[in-house]
């Protein structure tokens, strides 16, 4: 089994832990992920705020040097990246005179026919039905699964059956011998970029979401996107300073849990990597 | 040699700004058969028919080709100007210039050619134009009314106060729909019971209404003036002229925890049962999902109670038939239930309620008599938000129309609580107040200024639950705009309102339009409103779209008007454009054989068989023959016939063959 796959920037960077626990598990599952070669920046938040051709432009390239590379599915983990390529794609193929702009600039003709995934969409498809056999531990904990914006949105592109209460991630845990809490802020916003401008704005709105779910009993949150994890577990301080509290809980993507509940190590799942301290109880039965 | 006239119509400057009309009244003069032609900027007006009459005299036309607009528009028109000029009315044809060539082309030459072909292909039809004169149908004047809400309560009696008899079938055990389980109703604060209960007895008690409740529409065929209905009566097993509506039954019923429909599932009910007390008929039916004896074979314990013996398990659906002059479809609308809104959870919190329920938990006949009580502990909120626009104006999740209502009895809502929960504190999250109506603006600004009910312009994103209490988090987008969380007790949502499952069906079957969003069609959206595209069918009332009360009544009398003028009339003229089978002299009698094929093929069942016989009464040849009673003129037998024994009068083979010829041998 090979399939695509496309990294982006926080995958070699700030959440190298997510890249190393999705191929980590991936390993054990027997899936090989195929880096595409030469890729490119997918545009992210700048983009799109930017220059519109230029924000379709920079995916597109992706998407042309996977189809040169002969990929028929496309693993895009971080949220962020895997919506800037399905709304490329969905647009160009609705937008002829844009498509033939694009394939200029690119010199390339694109058939953008790739099947995108996200994440859960990969876990679902590819690890899920295995992991019965997988399961080595398993995590007989209270969880907390927060999708975020991306993961869902835009509802008319995704079509999530309840994108104001997403169950993707809360069945994955279950199988994972974990209990999903059932909680109100699963989709509600981290602050997202204002990481970086505004860090005051994400302890607020990430505080409340990790309050509610630290209040419902939740032994970790368990998150699919670089820029979720960073806000609950990088911005923790401003969390706190918000909350004026001190809150320990755990963040962990949900490839790492995973790759816990398949008894591989936890420097194996990346958890090292994390500013909030992963608590080995969550690990353990 | 024909002697056409042919008249080129202007419409102001519909088909002129496109075609050049002088110069195709000047071809259309040069075609054979033409003796006559011209063009006029408005052919319809007065000076406009009289040409057409004056011409029709001096120059003995035998034809006329008005070349104008859609025949749908004006062809009665000129038609009754060829009448009145002597010339039988169907040797005049329409040829449509503005809906089939100026409004659709751009000014050319090729527009104004286009123009000239169109007229030529009717002038060629109307070379082989029959006179025809029309077929005058009997009425039957008695109404059929679907649905027993106030629409369909008040379009009964004002059908059965005219004289003629009313059949209502309601689909519920008792009349009454929406409107009965409302408590008060905006903008007089009046009691909605007290207002409609009289009018349901006066239903039941009419001379000229006959009530089928539990009773829905099974099938509808015929056409204006001649339907036939059939009705399912569906068994209430119970023998309706034993029971005498004790009640006995329902209070010993065991099986008591069904939730009941009329209080919006906030109360029980048994599954022998009358849905509420001031029902009509007040008499019971047993519910056959729930029914312990139809479930489990076992119980019986309302038959052994019963007074009179009026129990009926055996009893089973009844299909009567009806002919009827006349349809109104005054089936209502529902609301969208909480499950339905993501954002306020999916139908999670218990105290999330419809504005519905909010109706039902207001009432005096409600499960909490009129008190004001939440429905997951029946403790009485304190803090209470309203959301009006809930999946109205809401393209992306909900329905994008307004549902007009909703902005009045929310406003009705936070009144009523305000007066039933003094220390109590309310607020609405509203997008605009559409309060236009007479004294409706009065009423939202009292509710506002004197009810101190606090008004937020602005959505909400979310409710959820926190520490037993709902979080109603959401904007206010006026002055200084912020996000507010409020936390409250209970949060009432004005729900879209939205079409009756099944009415797509039940559109379907009665062969009339429906929208995108399956409320039905009027005819015209101004000048027909009442009128659906199939004649001698009528709507009224909230099945066409939501409306308040007394616009459901005034649509209501209008339906029963329509029906009223229809029934004026002892016969109703048809066009005669009905199917017929030839005949010719002995020995042939007739080229058709008997096979009857068109009868198979007839929608309407307007064929029958008739026997040709000889002077001492031996069949001689079975043929077809069309009822033009029944014949919609749909043509499908003509297409079927295999040896062209049959044809379509005004749309003969004949005629249809020299439009056609006229486009290709130019």
């Amino acid at each position: 089994m090979k399939l695509g796959f496309y990294p982006g920037c926080s995958l070699t960077g700030s959440s190298r832990e997510y890249n190393e626990s999705i191929l980590a598990i991936s390993k054990v599952a027997g899936i090989e992920l195929a880096e595409i070669p030469d890729w490119n920046c997918c545009g992210a938040t700048a983009a799109h705020n930017l220059n519109h051709e230029l924000s379709v432009s920079l995916p597109a390239r992706n998407l042309a040097l996977a189809e040169l590379a002969e990929m028929e599915e496309l693993v895009v983990p971080c949220a962020a990246c895997f919506n800037r390529l399905v709304m490329t794609q969905r647009e160009l193929n609705e937008n002829e005179s844009l498509l033939a702009i694009v394939s200029e600039k690119l010199q390339f003709k694109l058939k953008n026919n790739i099947k995108i995934l996200n994440v859960i969409q990969f876990l679902e498809k590819y690890v899920l039905p295995q992991l019965d056999e997988l399961v080595k531990k398993p995590l007989n904990q209270d969880v907390a699964c927060y999708y975020g914006c991306l993961l869902v949105r835009p509802q008319k592109v995704m079509k999530a059956d309840r994108f104001e209460d997403p169950m993707s991630m809360d069945l994955i845990m279950q199988k994972l011998g974990a209990k999903a809490i059932d909680w109100p802020f699963k989709t509600e916003c981290c602050g997202a970029g204002f990481s970086v401008s505004k860090t005051e704005i994400v302890g607020e709105l990430s505080g409340k979401i990790v309050r509610n779910a630290v209040d419902r009993g939740a032994k970790a949150i368990v998150v699919a996107c670089p820029m979720c994890h960073s806000n609950l577990d990088m911005r923790r301080p401003a969390i706190e300073s918000y909350l004026k509290r001190k809150v320990d809980v755990p963040v962990i993507y949900i490839t790492q849990a995973i790759a816990l509940a398949m008894g591989l190590t936890p420097k194996q799942a990346g958890l090292q990597r994390h500013f909030v301290p992963v608590n080995l109880s969550v690990t353990q039965n | 040699m024909s002697k056409i006239g042919v008249f080129i119509c202007h419409c102001g400057e519909n088909i002129s700004a496109t075609v050049n009309c002088g110069k195709v009244a000047e071809v259309a003069g040069k075609l054979e058969g033409v003796a006559y032609s011209t063009d006029y900027k408005y052919m319809c007006s007065d000076p406009g028919q009289t040409i057409i009459k004056q011409m029709i005299k001096e120059k003995g036309l035998d034809g006329v080709v008005v070349a104008a607009c859609s025949p749908r528009m004006h062809e009665p028109t000129f038609r009754k100007a060829c009448s009145e000029a002597g010339l039988n009315p169907y040797l005049c044809e329409m040829a449509n210039l503005r809906e089939h060539c100026s409004w659709v082309h751009d000014k050319s030459d090729a527009t104004t050619q286009k123009a000239i072909d169109i007229v030529r292909t009717l002038v060629e039809k109307v070379k082989h134009n029959k006179p025809l004169s029309t077929i005058k149908v009997p009425v039957t004047k008695k109404a059929l009314v679907i649905g027993g809400g106030i629409a369909g309560i008040q379009a009964s009696l004002d059908i059965a106060n005219a004289g003629h008899q009313v059949v209502l079938v309601e689909k519920e055990p008792s009349i009454g729909g929406h409107m009965s389980q409302l408590s008060e109703t905006f903008p007089t604060l009046d009691c909605s019971q007290c207002i409609l209960t009289p009018r349901m007895v006066e239903v039941a008690q009419h001379p000229n209404i006959t009530l089928m409740t539990y009773a829905e529409l099974e099938k509808l065929d015929g056409f204006i003036g001649n339907f036939k209905a059939t009705i399912r009566k569906k068994a209430k097993s119970i023998d309706e002229k034993l029971c005498t509506g004790c009640g006995l039954c329902t209070t010993k019923c065991p099986t008591k925890k069904i939730p009941s429909e009329f209080n919006e599932g906030l109360g029980f009910r048994t599954a022998i049962y009358v849905p509420f007390p001031q029902a009509v008929p007040n008499k019971p039916v047993i519910d056959k999902l729930n029914c312990q004896y139809y479930l489990k074979g076992k119980c019986k314990v309302c038959e052994k109670v019963c007074p009179t013996g009026a129990i009926r398990f055996d009893q089973e659906d009844e299909l009567v038939e009806l002919e009827v002059g006349a349809v109104v479809v005054a089936t209502g609308f529902n609301i969208m239930t909480t499950s339905e809104f993501p954002e306020y959870g999916y139908g999670k919190y218990p105290d999330v309620i419809t504005g519905l329920q909010f109706e039902r938990l207001a009432s005096a006949s409600g499960p909490t008599l009129g008190e004001i009580r939440r429905p997951s502990d029946g403790k009485i909120p304190e803090k209470i938000v309203f959301i009006a626009c809930a999946g109205s104006r809401d393209p992306a999740k909900g329905k994008p129309y307004c549902s007009k209502i909703c902005c009045m009895y929310t406003a009705k809502h936070a009144m009523l609580y305000q007066h039933k929960v003094h220390h109590g504190e309310s607020y609405v999250f509203y997008m605009d107040i559409r309060a236009a109506g007479k004294n409706y603006d009065e009423f939202t600004r009292r509710a506002i200024v004197e009810d101190k009910v606090n008004y937020l312009r602005g959505r909400v994103s979310k409710v959820y639950e926190e520490n037993g209490k709902l979080i109603v988090k959401g904007v206010d987008t006026l002055l200084n705009a912020k996000p507010v969380e409020i936390e409250v007790d209970m949060v009432v949502l004005a729900s879209a309102g939205v079409a009756n499952p099944g009415s797509e069906e039940l559109a379907q079957k009665m062969h009339i339009s429906y929208d995108a969003y399956n409320f039905f069609s009027e005819a015209h959206p101004k000048l027909k409103p009442v009128e659906t595209n199939t004649a001698g069918i009528y709507l009224a009332g909230a099945c066409q779209a939501p409306k308040d009360i007394p616009e459901t009544v005034a649509a209501a009398s209008g339906a029963a008007a329509k029906v009223a003028i229809l029934f004026s009339q002892n016969e109703l003229s048809r066009e005669p454009v009905v199917a017929v089978v030839n005949r010719s002299a002995p020995p042939l009698y007739s080229t058709c054989v008997g096979c009857f094929m068109c009868a198979t093929a007839c929608p309407y069942s307007a064929i029958g068989e008739e026997e040709i016989k000889d002077r001492k009464g031996n069949v001689i040849k079975k043929v077809a023959k069309v009822n033009p009673g029944l014949c919609q003129g749909c043509g499908t037998c003509v297409a079927f016939c295999r040896s062209k024994s049959i044809d379509l009068d005004g749309y003969t083979n004949e005629q249809m063959y020299s439009e056609v010829m006229a486009l290709l041998n130019e």
